[in-house]
């Protein structure tokens, strides 16, 4: 188990290697089951991700693979990270290992948590992704480089992948502004005018 | 665009700023916080050296590990113990109000801050936790966030928010007996699809909508969620207000006269601009159950589990899956399917309406012989009502056991789970693989008078053959 530092400042891309965990509509109960909620802190979660899928098929989940250990990208397909809200599910793939997402499409909740913790959710067509996936269990250990501007994904091998992502969350990566706390401290004033003329906050 | 919608009118108003990377800075009227996804909030806030900007905007309760047999303190599971307990601390330390066990207000977060009043038309509702959107039933928009954004909240009663596309689900006619907001919402997302409402509120309206309850309401706003819609809303009418009145936290006085004319004002107008309309048929909706591993996998109870060639090529490999992970096979019908264990309760159906409709179909029943059956009331006032009119009474005299309020087998974060290969027939509001407590556990979702009618029989039974016609 790699322990690379978390995510801070400007996020502009990654170099290394990829897992591919396939299907739709994966939910966070399968990314992280319910009992390891139970926890004050995130920082166990690492070792606990997918563990009822890995459970069921041991040595055998993607996640447990030899030549993907200390992989950074996760290739997903449709609906990723669908069902409950809980952050734990990015916090156990971050814990693992994972610094960005590419996949068909992702989960709105899902993807706010991502975006909170420096991870962008890289988006592609369906034939692109399964391309790209394709390609990657020919090539299971294919070092590979991802980037932001372009968002795009090449293989060391020179095979090139165009992805998308989001303006807004792209822009606020790669200037280091994706955690959003100091952004929303600074409008105090603002806050309290909108509280003001807000009739249920002033007795109607 | 939409425009002139409830969703544009709410959005308005709370817009504080635009932010650099292009969201909106939104103000939060209404934070709910529970113990499972606030401690690494309050933790992160005390690592950045912050303070919480509104303590009074933000309320607390315990839900999601709390056992439902023996409530004691020291919980049995010190990690349990250990949870609320830093929920406690934290509640204190910051002013936070908190409905602990035993106050006559703790409960199910979505089900305790409609029934004391807090939730209200036309706020921002923001809780961690993914079925906050039952608060749209109100006419506020509500959405569930994740811990980082729980200490956003906490630091800044704000959020960093886009804007969503606002479609309306126009419902048609009226539902038929035996036929609940579960089953209208279960169709709705068997219909449009998990991924359906990605990118979208739901407005949900129409005849059949107007003539639900609000406890109807909020469990069909409560899985907008599981269509994949961060938040579903009805706008608030007469039924909303004759709800709220006279509810703790609700306006009284003049002040409630005002607080109905704004409220009423809100609603989207006849000249509301939607992104997308969709309509249904009420009357056309059967009792609907799960037979796999999404609520999108949904049927009515007279149907038959969809055969490969039923299904759309899409959702094939999902449907391959289902059907090894649930051991039911195509072309089967889901009526007959045996059942172990039978769950009434939580943020979806564990409210009195909920539990008044089970009881009808247990009174003078009894429980099929080997089925494990039980009822968790959402709330402790939930619990105090019911048994008040002695549903309690009818539920153990059936062979049902009727626990303390809690999320309990929902999702299993307390002692309430199945084990092994067991089915469940659930009132809950999530099927997912292992979702209730087993890694091989199987789940089918349904109303909880289908769940009596599953508890009584055995077995998976269309409920209006027991109810009186």
């Amino acid at each position: 188990m790699t322990s690379p530092s978390l995510p801070m400042g400007p996020i502009t891309g990654l170099r290394g290697r990829a897992v591919v965990v396939a299907g739709d509509d994966i939910d966070t109960d399968r990314i992280i089951p319910a009992r390891f909620l139970k926890c004050v802190t995130f920082d166990g979660l690492g070792e606990q991700v997918f563990a009822d899928d890995r459970a069921e098929r041991p040595g055998e989940h993607p996640l447990d693979r030899a030549e993907v250990q200390g992989a950074s990208l996760l290739v997903v397909n449709r609906n990723f990270g669908c069902g409950s809200s809980r952050e734990h599910a990015p916090q156990a793939l971050m814990r693992w290992g994972i610094r960005a997402v590419v996949g068909e499409s992702f989960a709105e909740i899902f993807y706010g948590n991502c975006l909170a913790l420096g991870i962008p959710c890289f988006t592609a067509s369906h034939d692109a992704v399964l391309s790209l996936q394709a390609a990657l269990a020919a090539a299971p250990a294919q070092e590979l480089e991802v980037s932001l501007d372009p968002p795009a994904i090449v293989f060391s091998d020179g095979q090139r992948w165009d992805l998308e992502l989001q303006a807004g969350p792209r822009q606020m990566l790669l200037t280091g502004q994706w955690d959003a706390t100091s952004q929303l401290l600074a409008h105090g004033a603002e806050l309290e005018r909108t509280a003001l003329a807000l009739p249920y906050l002033n007795g109607f | 665009m939409s425009a002139g919608t409830l969703y544009d009118k709410v959005w308005d108003l709370h817009r504080v700023a635009e932010l650099p990377g292009g969201s909106t800075q939104l103000f939060i009227g209404l934070h709910l916080i529970h113990e499972v996804t606030s401690p690494q909030a309050f933790a992160a806030l005390k690592d950045l050296g912050l303070s919480v900007r509104h303590p009074e905007r933000t309320v607390a309760t315990v839900d999601h590990i709390v056992p439902t047999t023996s409530q004691a303190r020291p919980f049995a599971d010190p990690l349990a113990e250990e949870m609320l307990a830093t929920l406690e601390a934290n509640c204190a330390a910051h002013g936070i109000t908190l409905h602990g066990l035993g106050s006559g207000r703790q409960g199910i977060v979505h089900v305790i801050a409609p029934e004391l009043g807090l939730t209200q038309p036309g706020m921002t509702v923001a809780c961690g936790d993914s079925h906050t959107s039952t608060h749209g039933a109100f006419g506020a928009i509500a959405f569930g966030i994740g811990t980082s954004q729980v200490r956003d909240v906490l630091a800044s009663q704000s959020l960093s928010m886009g804007k969503l596309k606002v479609r309306r689900l126009w419902v048609e006619g009226q539902l038929q007996s035996g036929v609940y907001a579960k089953d209208l919402v279960l169709h709705v997302i068997r219909t449009l699809g998990v991924k359906g409402g990605v990118g979208y509120a739901y407005e949900f309206a129409g005849p059949a909508i107007d003539a639900l309850s609000m406890e109807e309401r909020m469990t069909l706003c409560n899985m907008a969620i599981e269509g994949g819609a961060r938040c579903g809303y009805v706008n608030p009418d007469a039924v909303t207000f004759a709800y709220l009145q006279g509810r703790p936290c609700a306006p009284s006085g003049e002040a409630w006269d005002r607080a109905v004319a704004w409220w009423t004002s809100l609603a989207s107008g006849p000249d509301a601009v939607f992104d997308d309309e969709v309509r249904f048929d009420a009357a056309s909706i059967a009792p609907t159950v799960t037979w796999g591993i999404t609520p999108g996998q949904g049927i009515g109870v007279d149907e038959t589990v969809p055969t490969l060639e039923q299904v759309d090529p899409d959702e094939r490999p999902l449907a391959e899956e289902a059907y090894r992970y649930m051991d039911l096979r195509p072309g089967a019908p889901i009526a007959g399917t045996p059942v172990d264990v039978c769950f009434i309760g939580s943020c979806t159906n564990g409210r009195l309406s909920d539990l008044q409709a089970a009881a009808a179909v247990a009174r003078g029943r009894h429980v099929a012989p080997g089925i494990k059956a039980f009822v968790v009331p959402g709330s402790e006032q939930v619990a105090a009502a019911a048994e008040a009119e002695g549903l309690d009474q009818v539920f153990t005299a059936a062979g049902f056991e009727w626990r303390e309020p809690g999320c309990s087998m929902c999702l299993a974060m307390n002692p309430d789970r199945l084990e092994g290969r067991q089915i469940s027939a659930s009132s809950s509001n999530r099927n997912f693989k292992g979702r209730q407590g087993s890694a091989t556990g199987r789940t089918l979702l349904m109303s909880p008078a289908m769940v009596a009618a599953a508890a009584i029989a055995g077995q998976v039974s269309d409920v209006r053959q027991l109810l009186p016609v």
